[in-house]
Formats: structure tokens, sequence, C-alpha cells
């Protein structure tokens, strides 16, 4: 390697490492990041506040104030109706902790901090989702578990059940990218937490999760029948209470699938470019 | 990596920057800027509010990428090579960067794993740290409840954990206590002596004469002046006389008295009744000058001295208005008010 002299020497070619070496990196950057991140969520209080007590909170207002005036055909009632609807919102929903913990670390520099150093372009984006599933879990198993204390009872075997769960979880993650996209585009917290995730609200109670869609006007069933949201909460409850599964089933897979990819990317950008 | 290991290779400065230029829309926020740190040396950027300082400091920490010119770092291009670039810098931004959920101590040790450190590594070089910048009793509570200085403190101590070759700090003690901000300087002097290259921006003109081996001035996204703090001062010419009229309604009699002594009209603030007058090198006897021309006229002064101008004088002379006056001035926390004339000269 020679220099040239002043006043404009060569920059020097630094050799990239290998793709090997990319992957044991980009695992372990993604693995500590996780850890960090559940670490910092189980220290915030606001966190259990959004991950726990509000599903519950809405799994009861459901069941004993809206409950008794939404007529249901759905076998054991509207509490079965209403289970595998809540705990796609309550997955939909955990997402605010996605958006307004990027939107934080942008706005505080700590993203730009992890962009400075020699660290996985994705691990930040991918570790943040692994410690989001974990918390979307813990979500869903709880709000679960008080569906189970007010009457909620699977009526299918236990292979759908936890299908049930999984594609709940799944959602989750899916809604949890489009929510890190969002967190890091507007890259401040007090706005994320005002309206930044707005959209949730038409999507998620304009759906099939709460009222079966044929109760709507017209032109909002065009909406909420033709919604992801709806056609995977009917999925999940073809799967908890028994019905036809597959064409939900294509139609839900296909949906998340083209969440994950649009979003995915568009997250990762939001991320570089910050 | 040691500063030898990074600096392997590459015997030419360890930040060079030539040509460089970036717009946000409408706004150019570098115009062509070219800057010069040999290994090891301190470069001050200084400029205020706006001058386009975090910008500079973006590209070359690889976080922005610069529409035109180029930027290296130990010759590795901030653009073609930014991997290797992030493997030998550290970057303390402009807002301290801490994840205030966590201890002062795992926030380093998090570093340290993210640096690709083992977890032995991690735990020593954080416990290294934490003494270093005067963190250990602190070091285990979280960093929610740190003081304005120890946030800085531990942010500085974060980019610090990979031993980085060159160092970059975005206005590191902006809104520090001058208690704080002294302390702050000591830490950074200390660094500097263990062969680091450090690249630190300041809105504070005595921050970059204090800890600076050279500067540079930049406004509205151009080196307006370059050169060690001596010599930006000797550009301006020389000495100034400076004196308090006891009485403000004699300010223009006691300016009128003195204004043949320096080279161009003397500076005022009517509110403290401040008047200077530079006088280039005519040093005492310019101030027995004065005195004999205040008497003359009558006048009564107090705190009359002859001092070595300031870097605000620079700026002031350089840029035809103080350094906080900024046209784009952003609210922003810890900015110093009052006149600029006055600001470095404490
Ligand atoms: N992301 C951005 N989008 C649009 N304009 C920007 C952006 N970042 C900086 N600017 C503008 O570019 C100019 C330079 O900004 P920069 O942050 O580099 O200044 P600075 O010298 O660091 O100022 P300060 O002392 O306030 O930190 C300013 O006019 C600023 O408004
Ligand atoms: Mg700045």
């Amino acid at each position: 390697m020679t220099t040239v002299a002043h006043p404009a020497p060569n920059a020097i070619h630094a050799p990239s490492p290998s793709f090997g070496d990319r992957l044991r990196y980009g695992w372990a950057d993604t693995a500590n990041l996780t850890r960090r991140d559940i670490k910092i969520w189980t220290r915030n209080p606001a966190f259990l506040v959004f991950a726990v007590i509000q599903p519950v909170m809405f799994v009861l207002l459901f069941r004993y104030v809206f409950g008794g005036a939404i007529p249901t055909t759905v076998p054991g009632g509207y509490v079965n109706y209403l289970m595998p609807g809540i705990i796609a919102q309550s997955a939909a929903f955990a997402s605010f902790g996605t958006a307004i913990a990027l939107a934080r670390q942008m706005q505080r520099g700590v993203i730009d901090r992890f962009r400075s150093m020699p660290m996985a372009r994705s691990a930040v984006l991918l570790g943040r989702l692994a410690a989001d599933t974990l918390r979307l879990t813990v979500t869903v198993i709880v709000v679960l578990g008080v569906g189970y204390a007010v009457g909620f009872r699977f009526l299918t075997g236990i292979g759908p059940a936890i299908g049930m769960l999984v594609l709940g979880i799944v959602f989750g993650v899916a809604i949890c990218t489009i929510s890190a996209f969002v967190g890091m585009a507007i890259r401040d917290e007090e706005s994320v937490g005002s309206f930044g995730l707005i959209w949730l609200f038409p999507l998620t109670f304009v759906s099939s999760a709460f009222v079966t869609v044929r109760t709507m006007p017209g032109w909002l069933q065009a909406f909420a029948n033709n919604q992801p949201v709806t056609i995977v909460i009917d999925e999940m409850r073809a799967m908890a209470l028994g019905g036809p599964l597959v064409e939900h089933g294509w139609q839900s897979a296909a949906w998340l699938a083209g969440i994950f990819v649009v979003f995915i990317p568009l997250a990762v950008r939001a991320y570089r470019r910050s | 990596m040691t500063v030898r290991e990074a600096t392997r290779g590459w015997d030419g400065p360890a930040i060079l920057v030539e040509g460089l230029r970036k717009s946000f829309g409408e706004v150019q926020a570098l115009r062509g800027i070219d800057l010069e740190v040999a290994r090891g040396q301190v470069l001050g950027m200084l400029g205020p509010n706006g001058a386009g300082k975090t910008t500079a400091v973006k590209v070359l920490t690889t976080l922005l990428a610069p529409d035109a010119g180029r930027a290296l770092v130990e010759g590795r291009d901030v653009v073609h090579s930014a991997a290797a670039v992030r493997e030998i810098i550290g970057l303390a931004g402009q807002s301290a960067a801490i994840q205030e959920e966590l201890t002062g101590r795992e926030n380093l040790e998090i570093m340290g794993r993210l640096y690709h450190l083992t977890k032995g590594e991690s735990r020593h070089r954080a416990a290294q740290l934490l003494e270093r910048f005067d963190l250990e009793d602190a070091a285990d509570r979280p960093a929610k409840g740190y003081s304005g200085g120890m946030a800085r403190r531990l942010d500085l101590a974060a980019s610090l954990v990979a031993r980085p070759a060159v160092l970059f700090l975005d206005e590191p003690t902006t809104g520090l206590d001058p208690r704080s901000r002294m302390g702050m300087w000591e830490v950074i002097r200390e660094l500097v002596g263990e062969g680091a290259t450090l690249l630190l921006t300041t809105q504070y003109l005595e921050e970059a004469d204090e800890l600076a081996d050279q500067i540079v001035v930049i406004d509205h996204g151009e080196v307006i002046a370059a050169g060690t703090g001596e010599e930006l001062k000797n550009r301006i010419g020389g000495d100034v006389v400076e004196f308090v009229v006891a009485d403000r309604t004699h300010v223009d009699t006691a300016v009128a008295a003195v204004a043949t002594l320096g080279e161009g009209s003397p500076s005022v603030d009517r509110e403290t009744g401040q008047v200077s007058v530079r006088v280039g090198a005519a040093g005492s006897n310019a101030l027995v000058d004065a005195v004999r021309a205040l008497d003359a006229a009558g006048v009564r002064s107090e705190g009359l001295g002859i001092r070595r101008p300031s870097l605000d004088d620079v700026f002031l002379a350089l840029t035809g208005h103080g350094a906080d006056s900024a046209p784009e001035t952003r609210g922003r926390r810890g900015r110093r008010s009052g006149r600029p004339e006055h600001a470095g000269a404490r």
C-alpha cells in the first residue's frame, strides 16, 4: 500500500469482513440488543401497563359491559366470539411499545450512536422485534388466561388452539414492523405517543374483532370484510371455535407475508437514513 | 483495536476532508469544507447555532452521506469504507445517548458487547471507565437519576469503550454548569494525552481555546478562519484596552476621547458602559495614553486594563456578528445569554 503525498492521498482500501464474520456478528449483535431491549422493558412501568393491564381491562370491559348488548350465534356465547378478536387486538396494540421505544432512541441519539458502530445494519430492528415478540407472547398469554377465567373455552383441539395463539403473535409482530417504521420515520416520542398509531384504531375496530361485520352499514362492510385484521381474526376464530380454515388461512398468510416484505425493508431504510 | 493497529497503512492526516458539501433541501448545511487534523491532535470546530457543526460530524462518523467532496478518517473513506471507519471511531453526539432505564454499568457493558468485546472484557472495561469518569458511586443506579454532568460523562465513557483511534465529540459541554464543564475539560485533556485524535465542536470560544491545538471557525457551512487560537487572535491585530465608564451618560465623551488610540472605532456596550479599543501592538503605552485621555476628558472609568483578544473578538471581527446572533437560533438548552464580547473573557 503506497500513500500518495499531500494534497490528495488516496484512501486506503479496507477489506470488508467475510460473509461468515458478518453473519456471526449479526447474530451476536441481534442477541445482545434483544437482551438489552427486554431488560429495558422490564424496568419500565409504563410498558407493563401497556402490555398487561390495558389488554386485561379490554377483556373485562367487552365481556361484561358491551357483551350483553351484542347478540351472537357463536357456540359458547359472546365471550367465545370475543376472545380471538381481543387477542389479535392486544397483539396489535402492543406495537405501541415498539414505535415509542424506537422514536425515543432516535430522539436521544442512541440510534445515531449505534449507526456509528461496527454493527449489523439490521440488528437494531431485529433485536427490537425479537424482544417485542416475547413481550407480545406475555400479553397474549395473560389475555388468554383472563379469558379463560371469564368463561372462554376453545371448542377445537390443542393443535388449532396453539395455531390460533401463534397466528395472533405473528400478526402482532407484523403490526410491530409497521410501527417500527412509523416510529423511526416520525422520530419524536411525543408525536408517536399522541398520533403515531392512530391508524390502528379504525383497523382493529372496523373489523370482526368485537362485532359481526354484518351489523355495520354497507359501505363500511366493504372495508371491514376485506382488510387484514378481519381476515386474520376470522381465521383465529375458526381455529378456536371450529369452521373452515383454508380460505382465510391463505389470505392471512398472504397479508402477513406482504406486511413483512414491505415494512421490514422500509424500517431498515428509515434506520439507515435517520 | 489499538491506535497503532487502527492506523496501520496510513501516514496521512488522521482526518482529511476535501470540498465537503451537504444540503437538506434548500438549506446548504455544508458548502465546501476542507479540514486536516494530524494524528494525536485536537481540532476545535467552532461555530454558532446552525453553522453546520453537527452535519460535519455526522458525515465524518458515517451517519450522513455527503452530496459532494470526500472525507477520510485514518485513510478510510467515510462513504466507500464506512464499515472500516466505524471500527476505529468513537462518537458522543450532541445529546447524551444513554439508555435511562439501564444503570451506568449496564450502559457501558452493553456497548462493549456491541463492539464485540467478550463478556469479561466488557465488564472490565466498564469498571475501568466508571472509575476514571468518577461514576463509581452511581454505577449501579439507573441512569435516569443522573445529573446532566454525570449523563455527559457516561456518554463520553460509552464512546471510549472500544478505545477509538479517532474521537468525535459534538458539543461535549453544552448545558453543563461551569464546574462540570471544567471536569469535562480535564477528562478530555487526559484522553488526548493517550494518542487519540479528537475533533470536538463547540459554541464556547474559550473551550476551543482551552482544548484545541487547531481551531476552525465555521459559519453558514463554510470555514471562515483556521489556525491556532494564538494565530486567530493575532489576526485581528493585537491587544484590547477595555474599561467601564462609571457614569453611563459619559459614554460618548469617553468614546470620543479614546477614539484615536485604536485601529478602528471602539466598540461599546451601552447597557454596561463597557468600552473596548483595539490598540494593535501599542501595548502598555496605549494603556497609559488611555488613562491620560480619559482623565483629560473628565471621565471616571473602572476596571481599566489591557488584555489579549478573546476568540469572541475574533468571531466578531470575522463574521461581523457575535457568536450568539446566528440567524436561525433554535431554542436549546444551556445557551449563554448576554453580549458575546464578554462571554469568552472570564
Ligand atoms: N436533518 C435535517 N433536515 C433539514 N435541515 C437540517 C437537518 N439537519 C440540519 N439541518 C440544517 O442544517 C443547518 C446546519 O445544522 P447543524 O445541525 O449542522 O448545525 P450546528 O452547527 O450543529 O448547530 P447547533 O450548534 O445548533 O447544534 C441548519 O440550518 C439546520 O437547520
Ligand atoms: Mg449541532
